[in-house]
């Protein structure tokens, strides 16, 4: 088997807010083209583990190397630079109110590159067709636009600068399921055609089995990571209880069709 | 590998090597625009050195290609087809409609920004007689019960802009009357006639300065909170919250801070003006040396009944204008974060504006019944 570096290696890390501790050595690899998916409980420490990657939390201890750098270590400076290497979406999208979708879009090339309105407006169209916007979507500003447009508006922003890694941080809540189907097969489109590496925190068991090649569990301070299959036969309660509940079942069909295939 | 691109307009050759990142659009848009611009019906294009190519790269490089093949240059590719070509192809094959281009101003465009400005204006003031309709509303059936009232929320207002902000205007109410006490003894010095200072001073602060300077104070802390926070309020949907559960916003969120702001303002004008007379008690002791039983002695003749009542009959009615003007700014915010900034400042400009037209107003109708 070949020992490829992984994209982001994760070690040991703690996290603490005063007397809680909430990661407590979670360790894990991301390899490169893979989407991952994170799922775990409301408050079991999701998007604080989302955010350390990100080098927008420091741990309290541990060690997060991105493409072969510890980012923890690492000096304002060289960090600004691994950040210009991936692309966001926040929950709620977190595009800026002020600014047209366009305007959105434009603002971290301006900032990274120099170039004339002609290229950024190329650009604009570039990414908006790459979401699969409509082009009349960029003089628009987010309030005008529905929940699945954000998202995709959100993600036209974070691959403004081609990353080769995204983060997506429950890139289908609160999209209605044709929607959230259509952005499952956005991601995993744009990871075939792109060769992205992609880390996502997801709730949507669907997307977790559509999408995601491994998934993460953040149960008991720690991640627990297998294939989806692995997972959905684990034995822990509380894993047992995600995936096999009420709303598990689809889960467990697709997994298992998966295994058969 | 670093990118590098140049163009060699006498063979028309465009020649790319290296990797063709994002991070290298800038340097790769000079030569493109070059190659764009040459005379010869052919271009030669080069990329049998490139590496790894992103997505926007060879997305505008594409764009340049077809621009020229618009113009009927034709275009031969050495070296492999670039990267993502069949995902450009399909990506450019969709119907997506068309980006808009950047509106040019022209007499038309000019004419229809005056018309949205206008409309604007006009909405804006058919919301503000909106809003008086439904305070008025809310007020008159609240009436009857004192429950609707919402005491504990009248009162939490008081103290946050009435008690809270007692520091900030006794001091400047005291500065004020230190500078038209100094101002004062210093131009009547020459006539002999310094003991009008106090009259001056007193007179200035009771009817004018006092009310005036505590609502501008009150006005830039208050108005701007009610604003700001009504706003957030309302891009969070906590108006509509209120609403969807049969709550009247207007009972809950504008009336408890109207009225706590109209209780507050002559409150604080009450301290702004004893601290103003003591500010002007003190510079007449040094400037002047007037003992203090003289000064009060003077005060005594210098104002008239109505004096003090002057100035702080205008008080509530400065409070009404602020916590109109910021509410009203505040539920008007809707959709951005920058409406919400732009509407708070309207809010405190209306304000002060409004607070120093109702004094004139006040000046002249004083005037006139002789108060």
């Amino acid at each position: 088997m070949d020992q490829v570096r992984p994209v982001i290696r994760v070690r040991d890390i703690v996290n603490r807010f005063g007397t809680q501790l909430v990661h407590d050595g979670v360790s894990f690899d991301v390899h490169a083209g893979e989407i991952f998916g994170i799922v775990g409980g409301s408050g079991s420490g999701k998007s604080v583990l989302l955010k350390t990657m990100l080098g927008l939390h420091r741990p309290n201890s541990g060690s997060v190397e991105v493409e072969g750098r510890d980012i923890i270590a690492m000096s304002e400076r060289e960090l600004r630079e691994v950040k210009r290497r991936y692309g966001v979406t926040f929950q709620h999208g977190a595009l800026f109110t002020s600014l047209s979708v366009a305007e959105n879009v434009i603002l971290p090339i301006a900032e990274a590159v120099d170039v004339s309105e002609q290229t950024l407006g190329e650009l604009v169209e570039l990414r908006l067709r790459m979401v699969g916007l409509p082009l009349d979507a960029a003089s628009k500003f987010p309030a005008q636009l529905s929940g699945g447009m954000v998202k995709r508006a959100a993600l036209a922003r974070a691959l403004a600068l081609d990353p080769p890694l995204l983060f997506l941080d429950e890139p289908t809540a609160g999209l209605d399921p044709i929607a959230a189907t259509a952005f499952d097969d956005l991601v995993i489109y744009l990871r075939d055609t792109l060769e992205l590496t992609v880390v996502m925190v997801t709730h949507d068991l669907d997307t977790l089995a559509r999408t995601c090649d491994r998934v993460g569990v953040l149960v008991d301070r720690k991640l627990v990571v297998d294939t989806l299959e692995g997972i959905v036969r684990s034995e822990h309660p509380w894993i047992r209880e995600y995936f096999h509940g009420a709303r598990g079942r689809s889960v467990e069909d697709a997994a298992e069709g998966r295994d058969g295939t | 590998m670093g990118l590098q691109a140049d163009f060699d307009p006498v063979a028309s050759r465009l020649r790319l090597a290296g990797d063709l990142r994002m991070t290298g659009a800038a340097q790769l848009e000079p030569v493109l625009r070059e190659a764009e611009r040459t005379g010869s019906p052919e271009l030669l294009l080069d990329l049998r050195s490139v590496g790894e190519t992103d997505i926007g790269p060879a997305w505008l490089i594409r764009c340049t290609l077809e621009r020229l093949a618009a113009r009927g240059v034709a275009v031969r590719t050495e070296g492999a087809a670039a990267e993502h070509s069949a995902y450009l192809d399909r990506l450019a094959g969709e119907q997506r409609g068309t980006l808009a281009s950047p509106a040019r101003s022209t007499p038309q465009r000019w004419l229809i920004d005056l018309g949205r400005a206008i409309e604007a204006r006009v909405l804006s003031w058919v919301e503000a007689l909106s809003f008086g309709g439904q305070l008025i509303m809310t007020a008159s059936t609240a009436w009857a019960s004192l429950r609707r009232w919402r005491v504990p929320s009248v009162v939490r207002h008081v103290y946050e802009t009435g008690v809270q902000a007692i520091p900030v205007v006794a001091v400047i109410a005291f500065l004020i009357s230190v500078i038209s006490a100094y101002i004062g003894a210093q131009q009547l010095r020459p006539f002999g006639a310094e003991i009008f200072t106090v009259d001056l001073v007193a007179i200035g602060v009771l009817r004018e300065l006092g009310v005036l300077l505590t609502a501008i104070m009150v006005a830039g802390r208050t108005g701007s909170a009610y604003a700001a926070e009504l706003g957030v309020m309302k891009l969070n949907d906590e108006v509509d919250a209120l609403e969807s559960m049969g709550i009247n916003p207007y009972e809950v969120l504008v009336l408890p801070r109207v009225l706590a702001l109209v209780i507050a303002l002559p409150l604080l004008t009450v301290i702004a003006d004893a601290m103003g007379l003591a500010g002007g008690a003190l510079l007449t002791k040094y400037l002047i040396d007037l003992p203090w039983q003289q000064f009060v002695m003077r005060l005594d003749s210098a104002i008239g009944e109505t004096t003090f009542w002057a100035g702080l009959v205008k008080a509530p009615v400065f409070g009404l204008l602020i916590a109109l003007t910021g509410t009203l700014r505040g539920l008007q915010v809707r959709e951005s974060s920058r409406e919400l900034g732009r509407l708070t400042t309207v809010a405190v400009v209306q304000s002060i504006f409004l607070v120093i037209f109702a004094d004139a107003i006040f000046a002249i109708f004083f005037l006139e019944i002789d108060f």
